[in-house]
C-alpha cells in the first residue's frame, strides 16, 4: 500500500491520465522520439535518484547496471545480429537480463559499501568506465566496438515492439511502474531504514540495524531499476555498443537526475524530458555541433544556482507564492 | 618468456606508469588540500595537450624556433592547463568549500564544456608532438637491447617531480602550509594564513601537472578526443588504489596500475581493463583507504 494523502493520489492519476491519452494529441515522433525516450532514460535516472535521495549515495554506476542488463538481453535475444550461443525467447531473456543487472548492482553495492559520497562517486565511476572499456576490447561476449545490433524488443498481441504506440505504452507502464515501486519503497520498513542510515549510519547500526547490509540491499534494488530502463533503451536503439554505457552516457544520466531535482522520484523523469527536448532540439539553437556546451552549461547553472533542480525550484517557487506552503523539511545531501 | 621480454615489459609498465603519477600526482594534490574530487583533471591534461600544441607546431615549422619548440610547447601546455585550473578554482568552486559533492558535480559540468569547446577551436584530428632531438630515438641497454630515449626520459621527469613535490611539501614555508590545511583548515585560517590564495596556488600546481602530462603523454603516443575520459578513469583508480592525498601512495598506485595494464595486455588481451578493476576493488576492501591513505580521524 502506497501511502499518499488525497492530493499526490489525485495529482498522481491526473499525470498518469494526461500521459495515457497524449497519443491522442501528439505525433509519433514526439511519442516515441520525447516522451518514451524520456521515460526509459527517467528509469536509468530514477534507480540514481533513489539511492541519492534515500539512500545518500550518488552512484555513477546506474549506466553501467542499464548496460548489463542491455548486454545481457542483447546477448540471450533470439533477434541478435550476430546471435549470441545462449539465444533464446524474449519472455525469458528479459526477465534474465534485469536478474543480471540486479546481481550486479550487488554488487557494486558490496565493492562501494564502505564508501559514501566523494569516494562512493569516485569508485563506482571507475567500476562504470572501466565496464565500457571491457565491452569494447570483448570480443567474444560483447562484440568489441560494434556492440550487438539488432534487437527489436518481442512482439506485443501480434505487434512489432518498435510500433509508436506499443513501445509509448510499454515505457510508460515501466515508467509508472518503477516510480510507484520507489514511493511504496520508501515507506517500507526497508525504506525506513535506509534513510535512517543516510541521516546517521552509527545511531541505526547502534540500535542494531546491519547497515552494510541494507546498503548492499538498496543497490541491488537500484540494479533492478535500472536493468528495466537498461533493457527498454536497449530496445530504443535497436541494440547495444560500449560507447551507450560509456563515460558521457554515464555523465548524461547524471545530468538528468541533477536537473530535474535529486530530491524526489519525479525529479529523474522531469530531468530525463529536459534533456532529451534539448537534446533533440538543439540543433535549431546553437547548431547540434555544440549540444555538448549547452548542456554543459545548463548543468553547471543548475548546479550553482538551483543544487536540488528544477523539482526543488519549482517547489521554492510555489512555497514563495505561497498557494502551498511547504510541509516537510527535505534534507538535503546533495547541496 | 625470456628474461629480454619479461624486463621489457616490466619497463614500459614502469614508463606508464611514470605518465600515471605525473598525472595523478595532481589530482592527488588538489584532493588533499581541498578535498575537491577534480573531474575535469582529464580536461587539464587535454587542454595542455591540445595548447601546447597550439604553440608548437607553428614553431616547429619555423626554421629559428625549431629546436626549441618542443620545450616551448610543454611550458605553453603547462601554463595553458594552470590558467584553467586556476580559473576554476577563484571563478567556481572557491567559494563553494566544503560542498565536495557539489564541486565534483561543477567539475564534471566543465569537463563536457571544456572537452567540447576544444573540439571547437581545434578540431579533432589526432596529432602528436615529434619528440625533440636531444630525446629522439633508441638507445642500448643491458639485456632489453634497443629501448626508446624519450620513456626512458618519462621515468626520470616523474622521479624528478616527486621529488619536487616532495620538497615543496617537506621544505618549503608553503608545504607547511598546505600540509597544516590538510589537517585543520579552519585553524590555519585563524592563524592569519591567506587560505584561498594558498588554495589557488595549488590547485593551479595540480592543473600544471595535469597540463605537464598532456604534453608527455601527447609525444609518447598520439593524441586524440577522448582521452579525457581515461586519464580521468586512471588518476581515479590510481589514487583510490594508493590513497587519497598521498603522493608516496601515489606513486604506489601508478606503479601498480602501470604494471598491471601492461602485463595485463601480454598475459591476457582482452581482459585486461579486468585486472586494475580486481586490483582496484581488492585494496577497497582490504585497505578502504588505499595502501598508503591515511585513516579519517
Amino acid at each position: 500500500m502506497i501511502m499518499m494523502t488525497t492530493r499526490q493520489w489525485l495529482a498522481t492519476a491526473a499525470g498518469v491520465a494526461i500521459l495515457l491519452s497524449l497519443p491522442l494529441f501528439l505525433p509519433n515522433f514526439w511519442l516515441v522520439n520525447i516522451f518514451g525516450r524520456a521515460m526509459v532514460y527517467g528509469v536509468v535516472a530514477l534507480s540514481l535518484t533513489f539511492l541519492a535521495h534515500y539512500g545518500g549515495f550518488v552512484s555513477l554506476a546506474q549506466t553501467m547496471l542499464a548496460g548489463v542488463a542491455g548486454y545481457a538481453v542483447a546477448m540471450m535475444a533470439p533477434t541478435a545480429i550476430p546471435l549470441g550461443p545462449m539465444a533464446m525467447p524474449y519472455y525469458a531473456a528479459i526477465p534474465l537480463a534485469v536478474l543480471a543487472a540486479t546481481i550486479a548492482g550487488a554488487i557494486v553495492g558490496m565493492i562501494a559499501v564502505n564508501t559514501r559520497e566523494i569516494y562512493l562517486l569516485m569508485i563506482t565511476l571507475a567500476l562504470a568506465v572501466g565496464f565500457s572499456l571491457f565491452a569494447q576490447s570483448n570480443i567474444t561476449w560483447f562484440r568489441g566496438y560494434e556492440g550487438i545490433r539488432n534487437i527489436v524488443g518481442p512482439e506485443i498481441m501480434g505487434l512489432p515492439f518498435r510500433a509508436p504506440l506499443v513501445f509509448y505504452y510499454v515505457a510508460l507502464g515501466v515508467a509508472v511502474s518503477m516510480f510507484l515501486l520507489v514511493l511504496y519503497v520508501v515507506r517500507t520498513p526497508f525504506g525506513l531504514v535506509l534513510q535512517a542510515i543516510r541521516d546517521s549510519d552509527r545511531r541505526a547500526a547502534a540500535i542494531g540495524y546491519y547497515v552494510g547490509l541494507h546498503r548492499i540491499a538498496s543497490f541491488a534494488l537500484a540494479g533492478f531499476i535500472a536493468g528495466w530502463g537498461g533493457v527498454l533503451i536497449t530496445f530504443y536503439n535497436i541494440g547495444i555498443t560500449p560507447s551507450s554505457i560509456g563515460l558521457w552516457a554515464t555523465v548524461a544520466v547524471l545530468i538528468m537526475a541533477v536537473i530535474g531535482g535529486l530530491g524526489h522520484p519525479l525529479g529523474a523523469f522531469i530531468g530525463a524530458l529536459i534533456y532529451t527536448v534539448m537534446d533533440t532540439f538543439a540543433s535549431s539553437i546553437i547548431g547540434h555541433d555544440r549540444f555538448n556546451t549547452l548542456i554543459g552549461v545548463v548543468f553547471l547553472a543548475i548546479v550553482l544556482l538551483s543544487p536540488d533542480g528544477v523539482w526543488g525550484f519549482g517547489k521554492r517557487l510555489t512555497a514563495a507564492v505561497g498557494k502551498a506552503p511547504q510541509r516537510t523539511v527535505d534534507r538535503e545531501k546533495t547541496s | 618468456m625470456s628474461l629480454q621480454f619479461i624486463l621489457t615489459v616490466t619497463l614500459n609498465g614502469l614508463t606508464l606508469a611514470a605518465l600515471y603519477f605525473i598525472v595523478a600526482s595532481g589530482f592527488s594534490l588538489i584532493f588533499g588540500l581541498m578535498r575537491t574530487v577534480n573531474m575535469a583533471h582529464g580536461s587539464l591534461y587535454m587542454v595542455g595537450a591540445y595548447v601546447g600544441f597550439a604553440v608548437y607546431d607553428p614553431l616547429y615549422a619555423s626554421d629559428v624556433w625549431a629546436s626549441h619548440a618542443w620545450l616551448i610547447g610543454v611550458v605553453a601546455g603547462i601554463l595553458a592547463a594552470a590558467l584553467v585550473g586556476l580559473l576554476m578554482q577563484v571563478v567556481l568552486l572557491g567559494w563553494m568549500q566544503g560542498q565536495e559533492l557539489r564541486q565534483a558535480l561543477v567539475t564534471i559540468g566543465l569537463s563536457i564544456i571544456i572537452a567540447d569547446q576544444l573540439l571547437f577551436l581545434f578540431g579533432g584530428n589526432p596529432f602528436r608532438f615529434f619528440t625533440p632531438e636531444l630525446l629522439f630515438g633508441p638507445t642500448e641497454l643491458p639485456v632489453i637491447g634497443r629501448y626508446p630515449i624519450f620513456r626512458l626520459f618519462q621515468v626520470v621527469l616523474a622521479i624528478a617531480v616527486g621529488i619536487g613535490l616532495w620538497l615543496l611539501l617537506n621544505k618549503t614555508k608553503l608545504g607547511i602550509v598546505v600540509r597544516a590545511g590538510v589537517d585543520d583548515r579552519q585553524m590555519l585560517a585563524a592563524c592569519g594564513v591567506n587560505v584561498p590564495l594558498v588554495a589557488a596556488t595549488v590547485f593551479a600546481l595540480g592543473a600544471a601537472l595535469a597540463g605537464l602530462g598532456g604534453v608527455i603523454g601527447a609525444t609518447a603516443q598520439p593524441m586524440a578526443l577522448g582521452v579525457d575520459a581515461r586519464f580521468l578513469l586512471m588518476s581515479l583508480v590510481v589514487v583510490i588504489v594508493g590513497g587519497m592525498g598521498s603522493i608516496g601512495g601515489t606513486a604506489l598506485g601508478a606503479l601498480l596500475i602501470g604494471l598491471a595494464e601492461q602485463w595485463g595486455q601480454v598475459l591476457f588481451p582482452t581482459y585486461s581493463v579486468i585486472l586494475t578493476f580486481v586490483i582496484m576493488a581488492t585494496v577497497l576492501a582490504v585497505w578502504p583507504q588505499g595502501l598508503l591513505g591515511r585513516k579519517p580521524t
